[in-house]
C-alpha cells in the first residue's frame, strides 16, 4: 500500500497554486539500517506526471536527491473552479499511486 | 531522411538555427522527452557530464532564473528550493547540486498552461553550488546560488 | 573562590563555575520561589533579545536566525512528516478493548490540555508528565502501558495529542511545598555539572543563549519545553526527554532514563518557567 498522496489546491484568478505532499521514504540506498546495520534499499519515486483535466502540465524526473516525503508546488495558467488536477507517480520498484483534486472557487 | 528535418528544409529553414539543432540531435519531439528516465544523466557524477547527457548545450548564464534557497541549509536533507523562470516559453527546468554525488537531482517539463516555477525540497550532501538549467526557446540558460550545508554538533 | 551561602543545597552551591560567578550561585538556590525564577528569567532574556515577545521563545535558537527562521515556515507550511502526525491520530482514536479511548481520560476531549503537564500528583507524591497520563490512561481501561522513548507508538501518539492543545499557553502549578520540592530538584539538575565534558544546562542555555558553539547557536531554555515532539531533519521524531537524553550523552554522562524522577522534575522546572508562553507541537527542527 502506497503512503497517501496529500494535495492542496487553491484558485488566483485564473491561476491555479498547487501544493502536494507525497509520502514516499525517497531512499537513498546509502543509509544503515539502525537496527540490523545494512544498507536500506535504494527505493525513490522517478516520474512524477501533473495533470489538468487529464491533459499533461508538468512532468518530473526525479532522483533520489528528492526529500524523503517530498513537497511539490507548481502552478497552472488557464485554470478555473470545477477543474481537476492530478499528480501521478512512479517510483524505481515500478509501484505507484496517483490522486485527484477539484480546484476550489477562488 | 528524417521525415522532421525533410519539412524542415523543405519550409526553407535548412540553415536556420533550428535545422542545425536537430542535425545534432539537440532537438527531440517532445514525446522523447516525456516518459524516458534519463539514467545516463541521473548516475553521471560530474556536473558537466550530467548537463551533456541530458542534452544541455552551452547554458548562456541569466539573471533571469531566480532561484530561492537557504544560506545555510539547516538539514541536508531538507533543503527547501524555489525556482521561477522569467524567460519566455521555458519549457524544462533542470536542477544539479554540483557537489552531489550524481549532480542532476531533478528535471520538470512544462506544457500546457504549467506556468515556469517550480518549488520542491532536495537533499545536499554538502555546501554546493544549487545550479539551474532552463531549456527556453531551444536554447539554454543557467544560474547558480551557494547552499551551504553544516553539520553542527548539537542541534534542537 | 565560592560564594558562601546559607541554604539547604550548599552542597550544590559549591559545586558551581568560579566562572559563572554570584549570579549562577544565587540563580541555584532552592529558596527562590519559581515564580520570581520565571520572572527574572524572562527580564534575563528580555534583556538578551531585545524586541523578541515571549511567545516567539517557541522557536528556540531561531530567534536569532532568520535564515533557519524561514527554512522553518517553509517546511511548516507542509511539513513531510504530516504522515507521522496522521499515524498517531489513528493510535488516540482507536478504541481500548472496553471501546473507551484516550479522549475520554481528558477533559474536553483531550483539547487544550497539554499546557497543564507537568504536574505534581500529590496522591503519588511525584510529578507527572503527559505521556505518563496517557498511560495511566491505558493503565486505568485494562490496556498495557505504551514504552517511553519509541518512535511508535508512544511518540507519534504524543505528536497528534500534543496538536489537540496547539497555541494553549504553557500553564504549569507549584502549588504545594511537596511539589515545590520537585520543581527545585529539577532546577538543581538544571545547575548541575554533569559528565565528563563537566557542563551544566546552564552553562550553555542561560549563559551562552544565542552564543555559537559547535557550529551551533545555542537555544534559550526560555522556551524550551514548548515545541514538542520536534521532528529532526524533518524525519527524525524526537521527545523533550529523548532531547535530554541525546544531550546529556553529547555531554558525555550516563543519561538517566525516561520518565525517571530526574527527567520528569527537570521537565517540570523547565515547564513551569515557560509559563504564558504559547505551546506548538510536532514542529520541524534541524
Amino acid at each position: 500500500m502506497p503512503e497517501p498522496i496529500r494535495m492542496r489546491v487553491k484558485l488566483d484568478g485564473d491561476v491555479a497554486d498547487v501544493r502536494v505532499l507525497i509520502g514516499h521514504p525517497m531512499e537513498t540506498g546509502l543509509r544503515k539500517d539502525p537496527h540490523s546495520d545494512e544498507p536500506v534499499p535504494i527505493h525513490f519515486i522517478k516520474t512524477v506526471t501533473a495533470k489538468l483535466n487529464g491533459s499533461p502540465v508538468m512532468q518530473a524526473q526525479w532522483s533520489r536527491a528528492v526529500s524523503r516525503n517530498p513537497y511539490l508546488q507548481f502552478r497552472i495558467k488557464g485554470a478555473k473552479a470545477g477543474d481537476e488536477v492530478s499528480i501521478s507517480w512512479i517510483d524505481n520498484r515500478g509501484e505507484t499511486n496517483s490522486a485527484a483534486a477539484r480546484i476550489p472557487p477562488g | 531522411m528524417n521525415h522532421l528535418r525533410r519539412r524542415l528544409l523543405r519550409a526553407g529553414l535548412a540553415t536556420s538555427a533550428l535545422a542545425v539543432s536537430l542535425a545534432a540531435g539537440l532537438l527531440r519531439p517532445l514525446r522523447a522527452l516525456a516518459g524516458e528516465w534519463p539514467k545516463a544523466a541521473f548516475d553521471a557524477t560530474d556536473v558537466s557530464d550530467a548537463m551533456r547527457d541530458i542534452g544541455i548545450v552551452e547554458p548562456v548564464p541569466t539573471g533571469d532564473i531566480l532561484i530561492k534557497a537557504p544560506e545555510i541549509a539547516e538539514n541536508g536533507a531538507q533543503v527547501p528550493i524555489e525556482i521561477l523562470s522569467r524567460i519566455p516559453d521555458t519549457r524544462v527546468i533542470y536542477v544539479f547540486v554540483d557537489k552531489n554525488l550524481q549532480p542532476m537531482a531533478a528535471s520538470f517539463e512544462l506544457m500546457n498552461g504549467a506556468e515556469p516555477f517550480v518549488s520542491t525540497r532536495i537533499k545536499m550532501g554538502e555546501t554546493s553550488a544549487l545550479r539551474v538549467v532552463v531549456q527556453a526557446g531551444g536554447k539554454h540558460f543557467m544560474a547558480a546560488r551557494e547552499v551551504k550545508v553544516t553539520i553542527g554538533g548539537c542541534g534542537t | 573562590m565560592h560564594a558562601a551561602l546559607r541554604c539547604g543545597s550548599c552542597f550544590l552551591a559549591l559545586a558551581l563555575p568560579v566562572w559563572a560567578g554570584l549570579q549562577a550561585a544565587t540563580d541555584a538556590g532552592t529558596g527562590t520561589a519559581p515564580e520570581q525564577d520565571r520572572q527574572r528569567y524572562v527580564r534575563s532574556f528580555a534583556e538578551r533579545f531585545p524586541g523578541v515577545p515571549l511567545e516567539d521563545y517557541v522557536y528556540g535558537a531561531m530567534i536569532a536566525n532568520p535564515d533557519a527562521k524561514k527554512q522553518y515556515e517553509q517546511i511548516m507550511e507542509f511539513p513531510p512528516f504530516i504522515g507521522d502526525v496522521e499515524e498517531g491520530r489513528k493510535i488516540w482514536e482507536t478504541p481500548f478493548r472496553n471501546g473507551r479511548t484516550f479522549a475520554d481520560c481528558f477533559p474536553d476531549g483531550g483539547r487544550n490540555v497539554a499546557g497543564n503537564y507537568p504536574h505534581f500528583d500529590s496522591a503519588r507524591e511525584k510529578v507527572i508528565t503527559f505521556e505518563m497520563a496517557l498511560n495511566d490512561c491505558r493503565r486505568t481501561n485494562g490496556e498495557e502501558e505504551l514504552a517511553y522513548g519509541q518512535r511508535s507508538p508512544m511518540g507519534v501518539l504524543t505528536a497528534y495529542a500534543r496538536t489537540l492543545s496547539e497555541g494553549m499557553r504553557m500553564n504549569i502549578r507549584v502549588d504545594s511545598p511537596a511539589a515545590r520540592e520537585k520543581y527545585a530538584a529539577g532546577k538543581a539538575l538544571f545547575y548541575r555539572r554533569i559528565g565528563q565534558l563537566n557542563a551544566a544546562c546552564a552553562g550553555c542555555h542561560l549563559h551562552n543563549a544565542g552564543n555559537i558553539m559547535r557550529m551551533e547557536i545555542i537555544s534559550p531554555v526560555l522556551g524550551h519545553a514548548t515545541h514538542w515532539p520536534i521532528f529532526r531533519g524533518g524525519e527524525e521524531l524526537m521527545t523533550l526527554q529523548g532531547r535530554f537524553k541525546r544531550c546529556m550523552e553529547q555531554m558525555r554522562a550516563v543519561p538517566y532514563g525516561y520518565a525517571s524522577e530526574e527527567w520528569n522534575n527537570l521537565e517540570y522546572f523547565l515547564s513551569y518557567i515557560s509559563n504564558g508562553i504559547p505551546l506548538k507541537s510536532s514542529v520541524f527542527r534541524k
